[in-house]
């Protein structure tokens, strides 16, 4: 099922690697060569916004590697990618220095704010490009670790799987809007200066993250895709059609499921240390559960069990939200409830079943 | 009858003797010497006749004037040139007199400050509660003998219970800082269990007395640990309420789902809006029937069960019923009509907060002792969350519907080959567990705002309680909710709210994934499509 799938896949994917590339070169080329007054210039807010919509479709692409192939819906996604966030803002706020409000070279303005004397141990180490990168993606992939152990190992799947991320995530929100977390609390972390001394607010630095994100996403793309080929991605396919079969063929399903969800929360993980310094800001907001069930919905629009739908799902809808939450911002709920329910009474397969491509269910 | 008539004469007699000593009192003020006025003064005040309010006001006013005339004291006006008076306690009209007819009654400044006090022990025996109390807190805010004893002589006749016990209490108090010690030892035995902050700290400071015999110093530590120890239980006493209170507010807005979720197997995340239209239709009725929010809290009942019940068919004829076997199908699409519904509202009604007016006979509080008071509104949500409950058992095991729904949820396949028409018993129920919400949704309203986002704030906690209480069982529910409130409360004054609230959420993920059945697994309808 999974072979027939990704030969006929084949054209969709290419024209993903060209779309994804051709984005790579062209949108930076807009922004930095033409002039401001030309029709064809990309603004930099347009670069960022664009830049955001791609972070998002990496956060799809995780998700969907996880319930469209292996069948687990994760409703705590927007946690793992939060998480990521906080790593790389963690980093960004000890790059201010002494440019801060209160001007202190150790401590974040909040810390002073709040009367803290040092920086907590939490913090030790993120001043480090590389560290800061690590824990962008360990600490995601520790706590689907931990999380996933104690789901799996007592077959705890389905709509429970869901609830349960579900709590994770209003937990952890809960606890981020705590002052005493230490992580900015209410207003999170932003104010940030450069990244790797290079200025944030630069043209070139935002046509550079954009570059960074757009290959980003095509290397995460053909890595899932290379990976859903091999045997481990036969196995986790199978685990999705039929869990059973797999276990009494002798699979051990918990850690195949483990497996997927790990690196599904670090890819999310990596997708929030993109956005951050896209957005310029993160705070306790993007745990909210609504955050999460949005990513599924970017998931289920686009075609779940299909990579490029999946991606091609996050850019549509945010792109939709940007412009009705603009235009008429009483409309937007309604239309995203709208959204829900026609592509779960008619469109099981989402967009990319739309459009023709065949599907592996 | 004769004694009874002997009786009355008697009485007669006596109130018009008093009547007759206060007048001649007051008239005696006019020849008094500031000694006598003192002393007459002392006396008006002791009388207890409700009267001598007037008479204390005109003298703090200095309106009391001897007409020379009659040899009267009477209340005198100026007016121009003349006096207009009038009788002191009567309030009678006695006509007007020249400037010289009148000579005003004189106090002395020593004796002004006095008047307060006895003007206190005049009140003490008002006719209105709130004239005694305020009475009673004057004199002991500035206790003399005369007025301690005055409100010593008053207590036995206090008719209010909490002012007596006042009495009793200010009695003792001031007796623990004047009294020797055998009176001290009395004054403690009154004020044995008493936890009012000024009671301990009199004990306090009674207990590093050095004068005092060590044995009244013994007996106070020993009231002031007992003190402690009755705070202490109170205190735990009153986060279990708290905690049963909050266990209550999670029953309400979860028995509807343990219907929906727990019986039908049906995912429904608009459950939080279904709760909160509601509490909007509480709103809506009490904007239709202003002055009457009672009334209003009443109709509500009935009425928001009959308009979520509606919005609840609605979705499961409309959406809910092509997607039976799908739970996250099911996810998805109820969560877009909870989104639509939050908009809805959001564009009928305004995105701010509505308040819901409480009913005269919710508001206050129930004082048990001091340190530990009940609001009401909280019990009977209490209650009512109970009553709800009951009445969804009874519904569902002695009712046709109730057996038809059982019935379903163990084997469709059998229940329709005998009859049961499955697809109307799966509409029924989903409204039956959508109006339970409605009706939540007018409980809360008396605790919570009421806006757009009500129902975000239960949905996640009412899934937790009916996973945690065992899908396709009430009684979970029931269990899971009050140990998930009380917990919440027991935890709260160690670690703060919020944290409590986090530690909980950890606590159930672990335990689902320990026990993923909940704490009393049911039979629910999981693989019967």
């Amino acid at each position: 099922m999974s072979a027939s799938a990704l030969f006929t896949g084949d054209r969709a994917s290419g024209l993903t690697v060209t779309l994804l590339l051709g984005l790579a070169v062209v949108v930076p080329l807009l922004n930095l060569l033409l002039p401001q007054e030309s029709m064809f210039a990309l603004s930099s807010y347009s670069v960022s916004l664009l830049g955001k919509y791609l972070c998002y479709a990496l956060l799809a692409l995780a998700l969907d590697l996880l319930w469209g192939y292996a069948g687990l819906l994760s409703l705590g996604h927007g946690a793992f990618f939060a998480l990521g966030g906080y790593a790389m803002g963690m980093y960004l706020m000890r790059q201010i220095g002494s440019r801060g409000v209160y001007g202190d070279p150790e401590l974040p303005d909040f810390m002073i704010f709040l009367d803290w004397q040092e920086l907590p141990w939490y913090w030790l180490g993120f001043d480090s490009f590389p560290f800061a990168m690590a824990m962008a993606l360990l600490i995601p992939g520790i706590l689907a670790l931990v999380f996933g152990w104690l789901a799996f190992r007592s077959r705890v799947g389905g709509v429970y799987f869901s609830i349960m991320t579900q709590a994770m995530t209003f937990a952890l929100m809960l606890a981020f809007f705590r002052n005493e977390m230490g992580f900015g609390g209410n207003n999170g972390l932003t104010d940030f200066k450069d990244v790797l001394g290079f200025d944030l607010q630069s043209d070139a630095v935002r046509c550079g993250l954009f570059v960074v994100t757009a290959l980003t996403l095509l290397g995460s793309y053909l890595a899932c895709r290379k990976m859903l080929t091999t045997r481990f991605g036969s196995v986790i396919i199978a685990l999705r059609d039929g869990e059973s079969r797999v276990r009494f063929l002798g699979y051990s399903v918990a850690s195949y499921k483990l497996v997927v969800f790990v690196i599904s929360a670090m890819l999310a993980g990596l997708a929030g240390a993109l956005y951050v310094p896209q957005v310029g800001i993160i705070n306790p907001g993007e745990f909210a559960p609504l955050n999460s069930i949005e990513i599924a919905i970017w998931v289920a629009v686009g075609g779940r069990g299909t990579l490029h739908g999946a991606m091609l799902g996050a850019v549509i809808i945010a792109a939709a939200e940007t412009l009705l939450t603009a235009q008429l911002p009483e409309l937007w709920l309604f239309a995203l409830g709208a959204l829900f329910l026609l592509v779960t009474l008619f469109l099981p397969r989402g967009f990319a079943g739309l459009l023709g491509g065949r599907h592996d269910d | 009858m004769l004694i009874l008539r002997a009786l009355l004469l008697c009485l007669l007699c006596t109130g018009a003797a008093r009547a007759e000593t206060l007048r001649d009192w007051v008239n005696a003020l006019g020849e008094a010497d500031a000694a006598e006025k003192r002393e007459l003064l002392a006396k008006i005040a002791a009388s207890g006749n409700e009267k001598t309010d007037a008479v204390f006001d005109a003298v703090s006013r200095g309106a009391l004037y001897r007409d020379r005339r009659s040899n009267a004291v009477v209340l005198a006006e100026r007016d121009g040139s003349s006096y207009q008076l009038r009788d002191v306690l009567s309030g009678e009209d006695l006509g007007t007199a020249g400037r010289r007819d009148v000579r005003r009654v004189a106090i002395d400044n020593s004796l002004r400050a006095e008047l307060q006090s006895l003007q206190a022990i005049a009140r003490l025996s008002s006719e209105s509660v709130e004239q005694r109390a305020d009475a009673i807190a004057a004199v002991l805010a500035a206790p003399t003998d005369a007025a301690l004893k005055a409100l010593a002589a008053r207590e036995p006749l206090e008719s209010d219970a909490a002012l007596q016990d006042q009495i009793a209490i200010g009695l003792a108090l001031q007796a623990l800082s004047r009294g020797d010690a055998q009176n001290i030892m009395t004054a403690l035995k009154t004020l044995r269990g008493r936890v009012d902050p000024t009671v301990r700290a009199a004990l306090l400071a009674l207990e590093s007395r050095q004068e005092l015999p060590q044995t009244v110093r013994d007996e106070a530590s020993r009231l002031l640990l007992l003190a402690e120890n009755r705070l202490l239980w109170l205190s735990r006493l009153e986060s279990l309420f708290f905690g049963l209170s909050l266990g209550s507010v999670l029953l309400l807005s979860a028995v509807g789902l343990a219907i929906t979720f727990g019986v039908m197997g049906v995912i429904n995340m608009a459950h939080g809006e279904l709760i909160m239209l509601g509490a909007y239709t509480t709103w809506v009725l009490q904007q239709w029937l202003p002055g009457q929010p009672g009334v209003a809290l009443l109709l509500a009942i009935p009425f928001a069960f009959l308009v979520s019940a509606i919005v609840g068919l609605i979705i499961e004829r409309g959406v809910i019923r092509f997607l039976y076997g799908r739970p996250l199908e099911t996810l998805l699409a109820t969560f877009g009509i909870s989104l639509i519904l939050q908009q809805a509202v959001r564009s009928i009604f305004s995105p701010l907060n509505r308040s819901v007016l409480t009913p005269e006979w919710l508001a206050g509080s129930w004082e048990i002792t001091a340190g530990l008071s009940l609001t009401y509104n909280r019990m009977a949500i209490l209650l009512f969350s109970l009553l709800v409950f009951a009445g969804l058992l009874t519904l569902m095991r002695y009712t046709r519907l109730g057996l038809q729904v059982r019935a379903v949820a163990q084997n469709r396949a059998m229940a329709r080959a005998l009859g049961v028409r499955s697809s109307r018993v799966d509409a029924l129920t989903f409204a039956l567990g959508s109006g339970v919400a409605g009706v939540a949704g007018v409980a809360l309203s008396q605790l919570t705002n009421v806006g757009p986002n009500l129902g975000q704030s239960y949905i996640i906690d009412s899934f937790l309680v009916v996973v945690f209480g065992g899908v396709g069982n009430l009684w979970g529910t029931l269990v899971a909710a009050f140990s998930l409130g009380v917990a919440n409360k027991v935890i709260e004054p160690l670690a703060g709210a919020v944290l409590a609230k986090i530690v909980l959420l950890v606590f159930l993920i672990l335990f689902l994934q320990r026990r993923p059945q909940g704490l009393f697994p049911g039979t629910g309808r999981e693989d019967s499509h």
